[in-house]
């Protein structure tokens, strides 16, 4: 395979803009267009020798809460809905991304695997954002399993080596946050066992999280330090292989329920077939069940103007089997991510069957 | 007025310009002229600028401070994680040199996560930040960026693409730091820190996570702004005269216009025009003209940068090593520029014309202006004003010191000198006129002061051209010959032969030293000189060297000491950059050694040092011997050349003959100042069409003065021939003072700009031919421009002589 992109394979990159989870798009766009181009070669891994993740997954923890070096992309993702003790919402997210651009790990400047980092603070009336950027290798930003510690420059997400109790820290410009993340719960693989598909055509990733963190700490405002508590979500998911070119975008949101129930279901937009939206729901107890694709409707309700765009800030989750039907309303209909790549990323609020507070992304809308 | 008056008026107005298009294009094309220079050296200043910011940029990432070991050593990566760990935003430089594809060069490694400033390919290709690009840029193989020259250079050619950056310096290569770590084995080292922006207020003082640092402000690209500062203040004042110069035309242009049209204004006022409304016309009419001027000298000037950019970049390259690339962008800034001065420009040189046809009474009589006679108090004052400027330029010799003090020297000399002129010219006339005999002889002469006040702006422009040419010519003439001198003396040997590899150099000087041929070794290495990149030789104890270096200044014994490894000689850049001389101290490669003497190197905008060749050596063991400096006898060079050539199948350029080296580096310096010459051949030719412009005016109005010399018996042919006599005369005369201004110019620009610019001090040498020259070349000129009014005069009907005395206009 020559080294510049074939026409197919720029087409598909043009796309690559409009597809899975903020992370994916950076993947892709590291990746450029070979991949893309060519498709699967082998069962165990792609023709630049990434491996693919496989049904039956096995996890190893607490190996499997380290890196992957030899998938393209993998992430540590936590949104939190916090409160203030004048009822003040607010949202925060920490995320730390890894992109391979070959399928393994070299020590010093030698690797090349690359570490991104987004950083969010949402108020009703306004959104901090915050990225960093380092090489792997050097120790500038990595995660380690045991102990656990996930950090790029002076950000830090580390704790336990079963992730129960975690401690969260990161700063913008103009803001920062220093938070305690506690949860009893056991963790849950999405999908089968872990295994999640992204299309009916096959494209997987492996997907778990922790739902159930309780969370207390103090964000760093212009205005002020300010104490909160509040509830919060780990997504942990690694792969190699990139989304069908007709999806075209990704809504995804997290729900804590008043009960104590979690849903999360997500929604791949396809230009060419129907849209692609598996869910799992996890009951106050902390059974996990997978939902099928199409058991769960997400439908937009309400749009708004966002950084020159349309996107949907308003929405209704239905689950006739589970007695759901839910209006999610953005805290800051403004939650946009002015980072590289840029996406929309900020709380909800629940209300209809169920109250309680969630965490919305979206991207692929342009 | 209504509007058909307007018209009307309007219409017996501009019908001037279709009776004489001659004239207009003569405005215009002064105009242009003007606005063409100006805007031509506005773009090639613009152009070099930024072109060596972007330099500036990428080697000093954008002017930020940076952190280094206080020691001068490498800086650990596990410090820059550290310190990155700690909240403090810096990026990793890694630096160094190597010899790289047959050549060394210097390696600039960047972080692309982190550094702020990436460089940029020519060919625009995709956003450094483009994650694509990113991939591309580390690799695996990763990329080199680098000047085309550099990487032309380059054979073989490295793993690495190559992707051409001619905002890059010479001989440098910029590609990911892992690139850079591994090719000079230095994985785990940095050689300096960028600080992004200030730490924040919770993030721990440096001495406590790094106390090997120190903070370092940004200064290290001064020299280089100073240094290309003062050619861009050379280019600038060229640009300034040659825009004086073209208001001059465009002077003369308006006043003709408005001379021939007195007959028709004094009609207009008198069928009820106000003279508002005539001034709005004169005005509108010359916006026109500005603006349609402006246009085609922006578009000229474009052109004239296009061409003579490739010759700047040369200069900026040749004289000081600025990275300046040779192709042109358009920039809004100076075409607004341009536009500006071609407005400017034409509002003053036609105020007088506005504000006279605004003062018109009625019912004055047309009285031709050039019968007025030169004012006395005028010449008087106008004295005085240039003897105060040339006695601040005195004063400004005395005190000032300094590149702006320099050029402020200058501008003071030159429009002193441009003012004493007419004065001295009219009192040179006067005396001429005393001698004069013959009466026609007395007319030639007190005609020729009559016509002093309408010829002196365009014989000030010549004046500021010649005096421009002939210090130019004497600072590029001394430049010359030093430099062929220091060429003789640092180029002692025959012949330089380079072997290419060790093992060839190993059989190749046996066999010189049986034909008889005394070797030189000659080495040299990239090394950094006070923390700037530079080169280390290494120079055998050769008597060869004793004699011909081109020391400046030396310690008692310094050849001895050098010879033994006790110290290093300096070329004078170095010495005058860190104030060093004989018995100080220079930091080589973070050890300082001795300076046991200064030598010339002129040409050479890098810092350099000498050491003895064991010295040498010891200090950089893997450098390999491949290159020597053969001593024989002159005629034999060229056999020995080519039995080299066959016997060690040497390719052609590895041999070289010292007259050849020396003719390239000749050329190099011709190429260098071969900006300024076009320069002073456009300032010259300029300067002709002023006083041919100026002619013109006078030639019209001069008629009822002719007419009674011819009246009372000259031939229109002598009359003819007087006035070309007279226009030679005049420039001649200028010319003759155009000496003394020149020669002060000259001394200026080489005792005090070069100074100041380029640390060294030239010996100042005159050249007496060149003036004879340039005075042959001002009179032909003078005589080029009369050719026309004197044809003219000559061809006249007698009619119109006649017509004359026929009636009072």
């Amino acid at each position: 395979m020559g080294r510049r992109p074939t026409a197919q394979g720029r087409r598909a990159r043009d796309r690559s803009g409009r597809l899975v989870r903020a992370a994916l798009i950076v993947m892709l766009a590291v990746l450029g267009a070979r991949a893309m181009a060519q498709g699967f070669a082998g069962l165990g891994s792609d023709a630049d020798g990434y491996t693919l993740p496989a049904p039956a997954a096995s996890f190893q923890f607490p190996a499997d809460h380290g890196p992957h070096p030899d998938f393209r992309i993998e992430w540590w993702y936590v949104t939190a809905n916090l409160t203030a003790a004048d009822g003040t919402a607010y949202g925060v997210q920490w995320t730390l991304f890894r992109s391979a651009l070959v399928p393994r790990a070299a020590p010093g400047w030698a690797s090349r695997q690359i570490w991104f980092a987004h950083a969010g603070l949402t108020t009703a009336d306004r959104q901090f954002a915050a990225q960093r950027r380092a090489r792997g290798g050097i120790g500038q930003a990595g995660v380690t399993p045991s102990p656990f510690a996930a950090w790029i420059d002076d950000w830090q997400l580390a704790g336990t080596d079963d992730l129960a109790r975690l401690q969260m820290t990161a700063r913008g410009d103009d803001f920062a946050y220093d938070l305690t993340l506690t949860a009893d719960g056991p963790l849950v693989l999405h999908g089968d066992g872990g295994y999640s598909l992204k299309s009916p055509r096959g494209q997987a990733s492996y997907y778990y999280s922790q739902p159930g963190y309780r969370v207390s700490g103090v964000l760093h405002l212009p205005g002020g330090p300010v104490q909160v508590t509040g509830q919060a979500w780990l997504d942990r998911e690694w792969s190699s292989q990139p989304l069908a070119p007709t999806q075209t975008g990704w809504d995804w949101v997290s729900l804590h329920l008043e009960d104590g129930a979690k849903l999360m279901v997500y929604r791949l937009r396809d230009s060419a077939a129907p849209d692609f939206v598996p869910a799992t729901y996890v009951a106050p107890g902390g059974g996990a069940r997978a939902l099928p694709a199409g058991v769960v409707a997400l439908v937009p309700l309400h749009t708004s103007r966002v950084a020159g765009r349309r996107i949907p800030t308003a929405w209704r989750v239905t689950w006739p089997e589970g007695g759901v039907d839910l209006r999610l309303d953005a805290l800051n209909p403004q939650s946009w991510m002015d980072t590289a790549p840029p996406y929309w990323e900020g709380p909800v609020q629940i209300s209809g069957s169920h109250r309680g507070a969630g965490y919305l992304e979206m991207t692929g809308y342009d | 007025m209504t509007g058909p008056g307007w018209r009307a008026a309007a219409g017996a107005f501009l019908s001037h310009w279709r009776r004489h298009p001659g004239q207009g294009a003569t405005l215009l094309l002064g105009l242009a002229l003007a606005t063409a220079l100006w805007t031509g050296v506005q773009a090639i200043n613009a152009e070099a600028r930024a072109s060596y910011d972007r330099a500036a940029d990428l080697v000093g990432q954008q002017g930020r401070p940076d952190l280094v070991a206080r020691d001068g050593g490498p800086i650990p990566v596990a410090t820059y994680v550290a310190l990155r760990r700690a909240g403090w935003p810096v990026a990793p430089i890694l630096e160094g040199s190597l010899r790289l594809g047959g050549r060394q060069v210097s390696l600039l490694g960047l972080d692309p996560l982190t550094a702020p400033v990436l460089p940029t390919p020519d060919d625009g290709g995709t956003d450094s930040s483009d994650a694509d690009a990113l991939a591309a840029f580390i690799g695996p193989p990763g990329q080199f960026f680098g000047a085309p020259a550099t990487l032309a250079a380059l054979d073989p050619a490295p793993d690495q693409i190559l992707i051409s950056d001619s905002g890059l310096p010479p001989g440098l290569l910029v590609g990911d730091i892992a690139t850079v770590g591994r090719l000079l084995q230095r994985p785990d080292n940095l050689s300096r820190l960028v600080l992004l922006e200030d730490p924040p207020a919770h993030a721990p003082p440096l001495a406590r996570i790094a106390p090997g640092l120190d903070r370092r402000e940004a200064d290290r690209q001064a020299d280089l702004t100073g240094l290309t500062g003062s050619f861009h203040l050379n280019l600038t004042a060229f640009g300034a005269l040659s825009f004086a110069v073209g208001l001059f035309i465009v002077h003369g242009a308006v006043g003709l216009a408005f001379e021939q049209r007195r007959g028709m204004v004094r009609t207009l006022r008198a069928l009820g025009l106000p003279a508002r409304d005539l001034a709005l016309l004169l005005a509108a009419e010359l916006l026109c003209a500005a603006l349609l001027a402006g246009g085609i000298g922006v578009g000229l000037g474009y052109v004239l940068a296009a061409a003579l950019l490739p010759d700047v970049a040369a200069t900026l390259q040749g004289l000081y090593g600025a990275p300046a690339s040779g192709t042109l962008t358009l920039r809004p800034g100076w075409v607004a520029a341009g536009m500006g001065m071609a407005l400017a420009g034409t509002a003053l040189a036609a105020a007088q014309s506005l504000w006279r046809i605004f003062h018109l009474p009625v019912l004055a009589a047309a009285q031709p202006r050039a019968w007025r006679l030169a004012s006395a108090r005028g010449m008087r004052r106008q004295a005085l004003l240039g003897v105060g400027l040339i006695g601040l330029a005195a004063a400004l010799t005395a005190g000032g010191s300094g590149l702006t003090a320099g050029f402020a020297l200058l501008g003071a000399l030159l429009l002193g000198a441009a003012l004493m002129l007419p004065p001295c010219l009219a009192a040179a006339l006067r005396w001429a006129e005393t001698r004069a005999r013959h009466p026609l002889a007395q007319w030639f002469w007190a005609d020729s002061r009559q016509q002093l006040p309408g010829l002196s702006l365009a014989l000030m422009a010549l004046l500021l051209a010649l005096a421009a040419n002939i210090g130019v010519s004497t600072m590029v003439g001394s430049f010359r010959a030093t430099f062929t001198g220091w060429l003789d003396q640092r180029l002692a040997a025959e012949a330089y032969v380079n072997a290419g590899d060790a093992g060839t150099a190993a059989r190749l000087a046996p066999w010189l030293r049986q034909q008889g041929v005394t070797l030189l070794p000659r080495i040299d290495t990239a090394a950094r000189l006070n923390g700037q990149p530079g080169t280390v030789q290494g120079l055998s104890d050769a008597p060869t060297w004793r004699t011909h270096w081109p020391m400046i200044a030396a310690l008692p014994g310094a050849w001895d000491d050098l010879a033994a490894g006790r110290g290093v000689f300096i070329n004078e850049q170095l010495s005058h950059r860190g104030a060093i001389g004989p018995g100080g101290a220079v930091r080589i490669d973070g050890t300082d050694l001795p300076v046991l003497g200064v030598y010339s190197d002129y040409g050479n905008p890098a810092p350099e040092a000498v050491m003895g060749l064991d010295a040498f050596h010891d200090r950089f063991p893997d450098e390999p011997l491949v290159r020597f400096a053969l001593r024989l006898p002159p005629e034999r060079v060229a056999d020995v050349a080519a039995a080299l050539r066959t016997r060690f199948a040497l390719p052609a350029d590895r041999v070289q003959d010292q007259r050849a080296i020396k003719a390239r580096s000749l050329e190099i310096f011709e190429r260098t100042f071969a900006v300024t010459a076009a320069l002073n051949l456009l300032t010259l030719g300029v300067a002709g069409l002023a006083i041919f412009t100026s002619l013109l005016t006078l030639s019209s109005q001069r008629l009822p003065q002719v007419a009674p010399v011819w009246a009372i018996g000259t031939p229109r042919l002598r009359l003819g021939g007087m006035e070309l006599a007279r226009a030679a005369a005049l420039a001649g005369m200028t010319a003759l003072l155009a000496v003394p201004v020149g020669l002060a110019l000259a001394w200026i620009l080489l005792a005090v700009v070069n100074v100041a610019a380029f640390g060294w001090r030239l010996p100042m040498l005159l050249f007496p031919l060149d003036w004879l020259r340039l005075g042959g070349l001002a009179v032909l000129a003078g005589g080029a421009a009369a050719a026309l009014p004197a044809l003219r005069l000559m061809r006249r009907p007698a009619a119109d002589l006649l017509r004359v005395f026929a009636y009072e206009r």
